[in-house]
Formats: structure tokens, C-alpha cells, sequence
């Protein structure tokens, strides 16, 4: 027990690790929550793009939205960092995970947004169309209100994913929680670091997880 | 262009790897194939453990899949195979590979199969236990059939993921796919091989991308 104890929960290299983890903390929010903004944003962006089926941009879009999708996160990451400097653009690990992050969720936001853009009641776009909209106003008041408020509890559950696949960061050199426990592991031969990024970890999607669960059964509209 | 596709796309290196990514691609599936079946059933035994009146019983249940929902698995590998040689054991990469992809997927999948559970409506167990059906055969002919199947398109989402996920165990140099190609990648020096593997996911995945896609707008329109 005690040998335990001195190994993973070792209160000395917890004290001197901590102000480094805390650094990192800040890196993986400040990742986080930009790769969401980006990500559902662009999500929006392109299902928007896709209600006015434009010819060849409409093809693209869906190859877009199907390629993030069936590819892992972790390979898009290292894609956009070990592919970018080929074509002369030298991305730091921070931002090639907040872009490959964006990436991945805009894509995985606008297959949940078209998918409620779909299942408007052609209905709702007649009567809207009826009373004098234009079509762009249509989708803005009438659609897209309806199809982002059916998307909530499959995108929190996305966005969650995404927001923990900043721990990919690691991998291609950004120094979020992960890698700088890692790196405190190696200076100590000691897990103790790594233990205490795992609770920093879990101290933040914890009460999301749970958060989720309460805004799927509110925004539930089958039951 | 020509600059561009030759090195993206260059298709004397992508016929060159391609024997080395075949086998890259088979570790990727012979691992998805061992965990795929065995976090099923984990998630079924654990949503079955859920449904029983104890209360501390249902506590233990909902705090193992949050926990393991709320950790990224990225985390969760490193954790074990780093930390395990602490406690005296050495562990396999694809063993540590396992361990964390199975721990996290059972915890989606119970998830998942308890919501299904909860969909079916207490009638029909009652109607099964009334003609004498003993408890056990009433959840695993009568309940559990209706359950799994309102939540298909779930479980065919997180079967997904977890191929996608499978990518993390290049990290433990687990010489899955992308660890296959982030070798060629620096011993060619070319991002041709990465954004071979990222194709060769796609293409494997992209048939279940679709077909999930039109399922769900399918399961919406008929709501």
C-alpha cells in the first residue's frame, strides 16, 4: 500500500508538477473551446451551404462531410501537422489540433444539422414560402431555429467527443495535459504526474458527461 | 499542382507501401474484431447490472460509464501501459490496447443498451413473465431484442468510433495502421503514406458512414 501510495500518489512530485499541469489545463480549455466554436460554426456554414443544392459545391461537401467523419481524429491531427510543412506551412501542435479538431466536428455538425434540415416538414417550408419569404429567409427563421434545436442532444454528445480528442495534442507536440504529464513522468520515472492529469481530466468532462445526459432527456423530442 | 500531387498523392510510394499498410490494416481490424465483441457484452452485463433495485448496485453502474465516458482514451492507454510496470507487471501493447478500447467502448455500448432497455415498454415483460417465462428468459428473448433494436443506429455509431478509435494504439506502438504509415512517413519523407492510411479508413468506413447516415434520416422521417 504504502509502495502505492509513493508511486502514484507521490505528494512531492504532485507539488512540483502541478503549476506545469495547471499550464497545460489552460492549453487543453483554451484548444477545446476554440476547436468548438470552429467546428460548429463551420458545421453550420456547410449545412446552410447544402440547402441551396448547388451543383458540384453540393457533391463536395457531402465527400467533406463523409471523409471527417470515417476517418480517425488522431489521423486527421497528424495529417494537418506532419502535411502541412510540405506545402511550406509550419503549424504549431495548438493549432494543428485546434484545426483538425474544427475539421472533425464541423463535419460530424453538419450532417446533425442537414439531418434536421431534412426533416422539416416540407410543410413549414410552403407556408413559409407562402407568405412572401425568400428561400434564404425561410431556412434562417423558420428551418434552421428547428433543425440546430433537434441537433442538441446528438451535438453535445459530439462536441464532448471532440473536446476530449484534445488529448490527441500530445501526439503532435501541443503542450496540453497530456503530454506535459507525460514528460513530468519521464523527468520522475514516476506516475504520479500522469494520475493527476487524468484527474484534471476528469474534474472537467465529469459534470459535461453529466451535463449531456440532463440535455438529452430535456431536448428529447421522442419522449 | 504536379508539385502538390506528387507529394500528397504520389503513387510510386503509395504502390510501395501498400504491402506494409495491408498489414497495418489487418492489425487495425484483428483489433476492433477482439474488442468489439467482448465490450458488447461487457456493456450488455453492465446495463443488465443496472437495471436491478439496489440502489447502490444502479449508483456503481451509472459512476462506471460516466468515469469511463468522461476519460479520454488516449488517457486511459497511456495510463495503463505507463503505469503498469509500477505495479509489476509489464504490459503487451496490443494487451494495454485492449484494455483501454474495451473499458471505454463497454461504457458507451451500456450506455446505449440502457436506454434501449428503458424504450421497451414495462408491458411487454409482463405480458412475458404472465405466461410463465422466467426473468432471465423474459430480458434475453423478450426484452432485449426490442431494445437493441430501437437503439441501432447508436450502436452502429459507436461500433464506428470504435474502429476509428483503434488509431490510439500506434501511440503504445501498437503497429496498427497509422503507426505503419507514420513510419513510412518519416522514413520516405513524404506525407504520401499518411494520406494513404487516412484513405484506406475511409474507404473501409465509408460504406457504414453512409448507411448509418440514412438510416437515422430514415428512423427521423418516420417519427
Amino acid at each position: 500500500m504504502d509502495d502505492i501510495v509513493r508511486y502514484f500518489l507521490n505528494v512531492e512530485i504532485a507539488y512540483a508538477t502541478l503549476p506545469d499541469l495547471l499550464r497545460g489545463f489552460g492549453v487543453t480549455v483554451r484548444m477545446a473551446v476554440l476547436a468548438v466554436i470552429l467546428g460548429i460554426f463551420g458545421g453550420l456554414v456547410i449545412a446552410t451551404l447544402r440547402a441551396y443544392r448547388i451543383p458540384v459545391l453540393d457533391q463536395l461537401l457531402v465527400v467533406f462531410m463523409d471523409f471527417f467523419r470515417a476517418v480517425p481524429s488522431l489521423v486527421v491531427l497528424v495529417m494537418v501537422y506532419f502535411g502541412t510543412p510540405y506545402i511550406g506551412l509550419l503549424l504549431s501542435g495548438e493549432t494543428a489540433t485546434i484545426l483538425g479538431l474544427a475539421l472533425v466536428l464541423s463535419a460530424y455538425a453538419a450532417e446533425i444539422f442537414w439531418t434536421g434540415i431534412k426533416t422539416v416538414p416540407l410543410g413549414q417550408w410552403e407556408a413559409g414560402l407562402s407568405t412572401g419569404l425568400r428561400f434564404t429567409e425561410v431556412l434562417a427563421i423558420i428551418v434552421m431555429p428547428r433543425a440546430v434545436r433537434m441537433g442538441i442532444p446528438v451535438l453535445t454528445n459530439r462536441t464532448i467527443a471532440v473536446a476530449k480528442g484534445t488529448a490527441y495534442g500530445a501526439i503532435i507536440s501541443a503542450e496540453e495535459i497530456l503530454s506535459v504529464s507525460l514528460s513530468a513522468q519521464q523527468t520522475y520515472a514516476n506516475p504520479t504526474p500522469l494520475v493527476l492529469g487524468a484527474l484534471l481530466y476528469l474534474l472537467v468532462f465529469i459534470p459535461l458527461v453529466q451535463a449531456s445526459r440532463w440535455i438529452e432527456r430535456t431536448y428529447s423530442i421522442r419522449h | 499542382m504536379d508539385q502538390f500531387l506528387s507529394t500528397f498523392f504520389n503513387i510510386d510510394i503509395m504502390v510501395a507501401i501498400l504491402p506494409a499498410m495491408g498489414i497495418g490494416l489487418l492489425k487495425t481490424l484483428f483489433l476492433s474484431a477482439i474488442v468489439f465483441p467482448c465490450s458488447f457484452v461487457f456493456g450488455l452485463l453492465i446495463s443488465a447490472a443496472g437495471m436491478a433495485r439496489s440502489r447502490p448496485v444502479a449508483f456503481a453502474v451509472r459512476a462506471y460509464i460516466d468515469f469511463f465516458r468522461s476519460f479520454p482514451p488516449l488517457v486511459l492507454l497511456i495510463l495503463i501501459y505507463y503505469a503498469a510496470p509500477f505495479l509489476g507487471v509489464q504490459l503487451d501493447p496490443l494487451l494495454a490496447a485492449f484494455v483501454a478500447l474495451t473499458l471505454n467502448a463497454s461504457s458507451y455500448y451500456a450506455e446505449v443498451q440502457r436506454s434501449g432497455i428503458e424504450s421497451v415498454e414495462i408491458g411487454q415483460a409482463e405480458a412475458a413473465r404472465s405466461t410463465g417465462l422466467g426473468a432471465v428468459d423474459t430480458y434475453l428473448w423478450v426484452v432485449l431484442p426490442q431494445a437493441l433494436r430501437n437503439v441501432m443506429s447508436p450502436l452502429i455509431g459507436n461500433t464506428i468510433e470504435l474502429v476509428k478509435l483503434t488509431a490510439i494504439a500506434s501511440v503504445v506502438s501498437y503497429s496498427e495502421l497509422l503507426k505503419v504509415a507514420k513510419e513510412m512517413q518519416s522514413l520516405l519523407f513524404s506525407p504520401t503514406p499518411l494520406v494513404t492510411a487516412a484513405l484506406i479508413y475511409f474507404v473501409v468506413l465509408w460504406p457504414f458512414v453512409r448507411w448509418l447516415s440514412r438510416f437515422e434520416r430514415q428512423l427521423m422521417e418516420r417519427d
